[in-house]
């Protein structure tokens, strides 16, 4: 308990609040690696997803990548990069991507999948183009699951942009890794309680928004599962 | 495989280091999930709330919740304690889920029938209920058993033993073939680990084909 005041007091200490490797900007860079790591990765993984949700063609192949994936040790991804790519971002920001896209693979296909084939085919019969049905039938149908995986994507970034400091000078994980280093346990602390703290507030904003796109792709939803409580 | 075959005997100290904090750590999980499982599925006022914070606490960063668990605990930093007690609480947030869908799964009519037969609430928990929902059970226990030992070589950061040392120093030491073995040994556990049960489950459940299991 002790160290956990002492974590407190170190956070309180507004000298820990500016210059370069303070906690904003710390934080700005932890942010700045989780949103650019999660766009890359949905502008490759979303496509195929949606891709093979609509063709029915190679789902097997999502399911072994996502079962696979979850086998890999971030670590080892990461320290293989490291070794790869030199210091510095490179190798943390290419390791993220990598980790990220399982989850936006999966949440794509399945999202896609799930969708009746009675409506795409409804769509179909009063003459929607393949492209029209991907845009205007299947992915707003399928926004909830969607937005499923990039909630368990950013979540899985931002919890591992923390091990990216371990071979780069950026984000909250540096607190840690300095801590450690220097036997500063308060500092160790404060930099794990500031991580924690950012992925529950984004967990609870992506639930939120997950929530909301449920509701506005499928209105009717809400009364069947209202009534089943 | 030059630096496996002279470094052998120190890889396989670390896998047995690796093992003793996992399996430990699933077989926790397993036992303090299916209960809590259990009960989110029949209190639903209970259950909902549950579910939810198992959601949240997957989503706690782990190396972060490896330096807290110390402080708040009063535990050494490096000890096998800490290890264990986050892998727990990630592998019983991965599996109370599948557990509460498990015993979900069960047909109402096939439960009502056991009541009917005489069964007491203990029997009809461990003679009906517990092996019908084994089949879904697995698929949550595959699902720890690959994560759980994917985790444990965050543990080395901070300085515990597992197969994760092989990856913190070879990038330290710019071995690469150090790191490579670290990786492919730690996929090759979770393999074998994920196979064994597999295994279990087609002997305590051979009524379902194992493609269908998840179903």
């Amino acid at each position: 308990m002790d160290y956990l005041l002492a974590a407190f007091a170190w956070l309180a200490d507004s000298s820990h609040w500016t210059g370069r490797s303070g906690i904003p900007n710390r934080l700005l860079q932890h942010l700045a690696v989780t949103s650019v790591v999660v766009s890359i990765a949905a502008v490759i993984a979303l496509p195929i997803g949606i891709l093979i949700g609509h063709t029915h063609r190679g789902s097997g192949v999502v399911g072994a990548i996502v079962g696979a994936a979850r086998s890999i040790p971030t670590l080892g991804l990461l320290t293989l990069f490291g070794l790869g790519l030199g210091i510095g971002l490179r190798a943390p920001i290419l390791a993220l991507v990598v980790l990220a896209m399982p989850s936006l693979l999966a949440g794509a296909y399945a999202g896609i999948e799930t969708v009746k084939p009675e409506v795409t085919d409804a769509a179909r019969a009063i003459g929607l183009s393949e492209w029209q049905i991907v845009s205007r039938v299947e992915i707003p149908l399928s926004a909830p699951v969607i937005i499923g995986g990039i909630r368990s994507a950013t979540l899985q970034v931002v919890s591992t942009a923390t091990l990216a400091a371990y071979i780069a000078d950026a984000g909250l994980g540096r607190f840690l890794f300095t801590g450690l280093k220097t036997r500063d346990y308060a500092q160790m602390v404060g930099g794990a309680i500031m991580v924690i703290t950012l992925a529950l507030i984004l967990e609870l904003i992506l639930a939120g928004i997950q929530r909301l796109a449920r509701r506005i792709s499928h209105p009717q939803l809400l009364t069947t599962t209202m009534k089943r409580n | 495989m030059k630096w496996l075959s002279q470094n052998w005997e120190h890889v396989i100290g670390l896998m047995v280091n690796h093992l003793l904090l996992a399996i430990p750590a699933i077989v926790m999980s397993v036992i303090i999930a299916v209960p809590l499982g259990r009960l989110a599925q029949q209190k639903p006022w209970l259950g909902k709330p549950l579910l939810s914070f198992a959601t949240l606490m997957y989503a706690v960063p782990s190396l972060p919740l490896l330096v807290i668990i110390p402080s708040v605990l009063g535990l050494p930093l490096r000890s096998s304690a800490t290890m264990i007690v986050a892998l727990t609480l990630y592998g019983v947030a991965l599996m109370v889920r599948t557990a509460a869908d498990g015993f979900a799964s069960i047909d109402q009519g096939t439960h009502e029938a056991a009541i009917a037969i005489g069964h007491s609430r203990r029997s009809l928990f461990w003679k009906v209920n517990l092996p019908l929902a084994i089949p879904v059970l697995a698929s949550g226990v595959r699902v720890v058993v690959v994560s759980t030992i994917a985790l444990v070589t965050i543990g080395a950061l901070l300085g515990q033993s597992s197969l994760g040392t092989l990856l913190t120093d070879g990038f330290q030491r710019g071995i690469v073939a150090e790191v490579l073995t670290g990786v492919v040994l730690t996929i090759v556990l979770a393999v074998l680990l994920d196979l064994l049960v597999v295994l279990a489950k087609n002997l305590l459940a051979p009524w379902v084909r194992s493609g269908r299991a998840a179903v």
